[in-house]
C-alpha cells in the first residue's frame, strides 16, 4: 500500500530528534514510552490527540539532530500513516525509510496545508491531495533501489532476503 | 572528471572505478559502531536478520558511553544487552566502564579508524573522524544491524562543498569550535545537508588535530553526510603511534568538482557563541552582551579532547569558580583523564571549584550529571543548543569554546577569555 489518506497534523522548520523523542526517555526503548513521549515538547499530549492514520507536514529539515531511530519508531507507534515535509535531515530520511515509516519530501507544497486539513499522499507516485481544496500537487518519487527496500516492508526484511539469495 | 577525497573513498569501498554525486551505491564498510542507545535497538534487529555471527568481529565497535556508567535500572539493562552481544560475538572492540570514553573520542585515540576508511556509527557524530581524512557518517539502528550482518551500506554519493580556510588565529583563544560554529552560522543547520563538507586550505596547517576533530564533528550540525579534510604532517604524526593496520591516502583531484565554496579567514575569526536554540544562531563573543548563566560543561565528543582540557585549566589556574555557579569537566576518554592527572589539570580544576568527572556523554544530552532546571542557562562545549537538550524545556543552552567556557566560569556571565587572563 502507498496511498494514505488522514487529517493534518502542521508541524514547523528544524523540529529536532530531541523535539520528537527527548534523550531523558531513551533509556527505554519500549514502543509504549517512545509513543507516549513522542512530540511532547512540540504538541503536549500529541500521542492521545492524534488518530490511528493522521499525517504530519512539516518544514525544512524535519528530524535534524541526532541519528535516533527512536525518533521514526516513535511517530510510527503513535499511528502517524506518513510524514510530509519539505525537506528532511539526512539521518531521519534513512531511518524512516529503513523501519518502514513513509515519508515524502514536497517543497513548498507544504505551505498549502494546515492543522485539520484533510490530505491524501501516495508514496510510490509522489502525488500530494489536498482533500478540502480538491489540489493535487506532484512531489519526488524515490528512486528504484529505496523502492526495493520500501516495498520489502523495510531494511530488515530486505537484508533477510539478501542473505538468502532472494534479491 | 576529478573526483574528491570523497568520491575517491566511496568508489573504492564500493568497487567501482568512479562514483558521482547523486548516485546510490553499496559500500563495503572498515568499521561499524554502536553505543548503549542505539546498540540495543540495532541488536534487535540484527537477530531478526537471519545471521548468526556478525560480518566481522574486529570491524564492529561497541561503546556504552551516554547513560554509562549505568545512571539507572533501565540504562543498565540496556548496557548489558551491549555487553552480552560484544560477548557472544566475541567483539575485539568492547570498551566497558573503566576503559570506555566519549566514542568518537575513543575511536581516533585507539587507533581504530584510519585515513581512507569507510566508517558507519549509530550515531550523528561519528561525522568526527573525517578529521582523519576517513569518509565517516551517522547512520540508524537498522542500518547498523544490516552493517553488522553485510559489511555493507547503501549511500547516496554526496555533493561535495569546498570549505577554505585561509589565514592564521591571532588569539590563542580561537580555536576549531569557533571555525565550525561560524561556518555553521553563515551557512544554517540545514546548510550542508545531504552534503560533504571539505575543509581544506593552507589555514588548517594552523590548527591542531583535536581542533579538526571539533570541526569536523560539527559538520552534522550543519546537516552534512560527513566532514572531511586531507591528511598532512599533523594527521601523520596522530596516526603513527595509533594505527596499526595498513590504509591509504586519498586526496580530491585538482579538478574535482564542487557544489559551493566557501571562504573563512582564520585571521579575523573571533570566539563565537551559539544563542538558544539551534547552532547556527551564533554571534562573535564581543556582541554577546550580559548574559548571566547557572551551569558551565566542559567535555563531549566536539570539546573534551587533551587541547580543551588544557585551555580550560590554563583559564582556571588560581581562579576561582562563580560561587553562583556549577562548572563540570568531563574529559573524553580514560588516556585524557590520565594525562590531565599527569599535568595536574584534574588539581587545577578542583581547587578552582570545579567537578572533574569520568568519561561519559552525562549532561551532553540531557542524560544525567548536570541536567538544568526550568529557566536555567548553561553554556557548555558540546554541539547542541536545542529545546530540551541538557533538561528543562524552558532552560537555555548557548554554545562556546573552552576558553570562553572557562571565563564564563569565573566571571558567572559569558565572558571573553581576555577578561579573566592576558594574552
Ligand atoms: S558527547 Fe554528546 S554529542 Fe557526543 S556522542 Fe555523546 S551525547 Fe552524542
Amino acid at each position: 500500500m502507498s496511498k494514505y489518506i488522514g487529517k493534518v497534523w502542521r508541524v514547523g522548520d528544524d523540529i529536532d530528534t530531541d523535539l520528537i523523542i527527548a534523550a531523558r526517555h531513551l533509556n527505554d526503548a519500549s514502543p509504549e514510552n517512545l509513543r507516549k513521549n513522542c512530540l511532547q515538547d512540540v504538541i503536549p499530549d500529541f500521542a492521545e490527540k492524534i488518530s490511528k492514520g493522521d499525517i504530519l507536514v512539516a518544514g525544512k529539515n524535519f528530524g535534524c539532530g541526532s541519528s535516533r531511530e527512536h525518533a521514526p519508531l516513535a511517530i510510527k507507534h503513535c499511528g502517524v500513516s506518513c510524514v510530509v515535509a519539505h525537506s528532511f535531515a539526512r539521518i531521519f530520511y534513512r531511518n524512516a525509510i529503513n523501519i518502514g515509516l513513509p515519508i515524502i519530501t514536497v517543497g513548498d507544497v507544504v505551505e498549502a496545508f494546515q492543522d485539520g486539513d484533510s490530505i491524501e499522499v501516495d508514496v510510490n507516485q509522489g502525488i500530494i491531495r489536498h482533500l478540502d481544496k480538491g489540489q493535487e500537487y506532484q512531489a519526488e518519487t524515490f528512486p528504484p533501489f529505496i523502492q526495493e527496500i520500501i516495498a520489502a516492508g523495510n531494511l530488515v526484511n530486505y537484508v533477510k532476503k539478501r542473505v538468502k539469495g532472494d534479491v | 572528471m576529478g573526483m574528491t577525497i570523497t568520491e575517491k573513498i566511496l568508489a573504492a569501498h564500493a568497487g567501482l572505478e568512479e562514483v558521482k554525486a547523486g548516485e546510490l551505491i553499496n559500500a563495503k564498510v572498515d568499521i561499524a559502531l554502536g553505543n548503549d542507545i542505539t546498540g540495543p535497538v540495532a541488536i534487535k534487529e540484527f537477530e531478526k536478520m537471519g545471521v548468526e555471527k556478525v560480518f566481522d568481529p574486529e570491524k564492529v565497535v561497541l561503546v556504552p558511553d551516554h547513560f554509562a556508567p549505568a545512571k539507572d535500572i533501565k540504562s543498565a539493562e540496556q548496557c548489558k544487552v551491549l555487553r552480552d552481544f560484544a560477548r557472544s560475538q566475541e567483539l575485539t572492540h568492547y570498551y566497558e566502564v573503566g576503559q570506555m570514553g566519549i566514542e568518537h573520542c575513543l575511536l581516533p585515540e585507539q587507533g581504530i579508524v584510519a585515513p581512507g576508511d569507510l566508517v558507519i556509527g549509530a550515531d550523528s557524530h561519528t561525522v568526527t573522524y573525517g578529521a582523519l581524512g576517513a569518509f565517516a557518517t551517522g547512520v540508524g539502528s537498522t542500518d547498523l544491524a544490516a552493517a553488522m550482518a553485510t559489511g555493507e551500506v547503501w549511500l547516496r554519493v554526496p555533493e561535495t562543498i569546498k570549505v577554505n580556510l585561509t589565514g592564521k588565529p591571532s588569539s590563542p583563544w580561537v580555536v576549531g569550535k569557533d571555525v565550525i560554529l561560524d561556518l555553521i552560522g553563515k551557512i544554517g543547520v540545514d546548510g550542508a545537508l545531504y552534503q560533504a563538507l571539505e575543509f581544506c586550505g593552507e589555514g588548517l596547517s594552523h590548527l591542531s588535530m583535536d581542533s579538526r576533530f571539533t570541526i569536523a564533528n560539527m559538520a552534522i550540525e550543519a546537516g552534512a553526510k560527513n566532514g572531511i579534510m586531507p591528511v598532512d604532517e599533523k594527521t601523520l604524526i596522530y596516526t603513527k603511534c595509533r594505527v596499526k593496520k595498513p590504509y591509504q591516502v586519498y586526496e580530491s583531484d585538482p579538478d574535482a568538482v564542487y557544489s559551493q565554496e566557501i571562504e573563512i579567514d582564520l585571521t579575523s575569526l573571533k570566539p563565537q557563541v551559539a544563542f538558544p536554540h539551534l547552532p547556527s544562531n551564533t554571534r562573535s563573543i564581543e556582541d554577546v552582551g550580559e548574559v548571566f548563566i547557572d551551569q558551565v560543561v566542559i567535555g563531549s565528543c566536539t570539546n573534551g579532547r587533551m587541547e580543551d582540557m588544557r585551555i580550560a585549566a590554563q583559564i582556571l589556574k588560581g581562579k576561582k569558580v562563580h560561587p553562583y555557579l556549577r562548572l563540570i569537566v568531563i574529559p573524553g576518554t580514560q588516556g585524557i583523564y590520565q594525562q590531565c592527572m599527569r599535568e595536574g589539570i584534574v588539581e587545577t580544576i578542583i581547587e578552582a571549584g570545579g567537578v572533574f568527572s569520568t568519561p561519559t556523554c552525562g549532561p551532553c544530552l540531557g542524560g544525567y550529571m548536570g541536567i538544568l532546571a526550568k529557566g536555567e542557562r548553561a553554556l557548555t562545549t558540546t554541539n547542541r543548543n536545542f529545546v530540551g537538550r541538557m533538561g528543562h524545556p524552558e532552560s537555555e543552552i548557548y554554545l562556546a569554546n573552552p576558553a570562553v567556557a572557562a571565563a564564563s566560569a569565573v566571571k558567572g556571565r559569558i565572558a571573553a577569555p581576555e577578561e579573566v587572563i592576558g594574552n
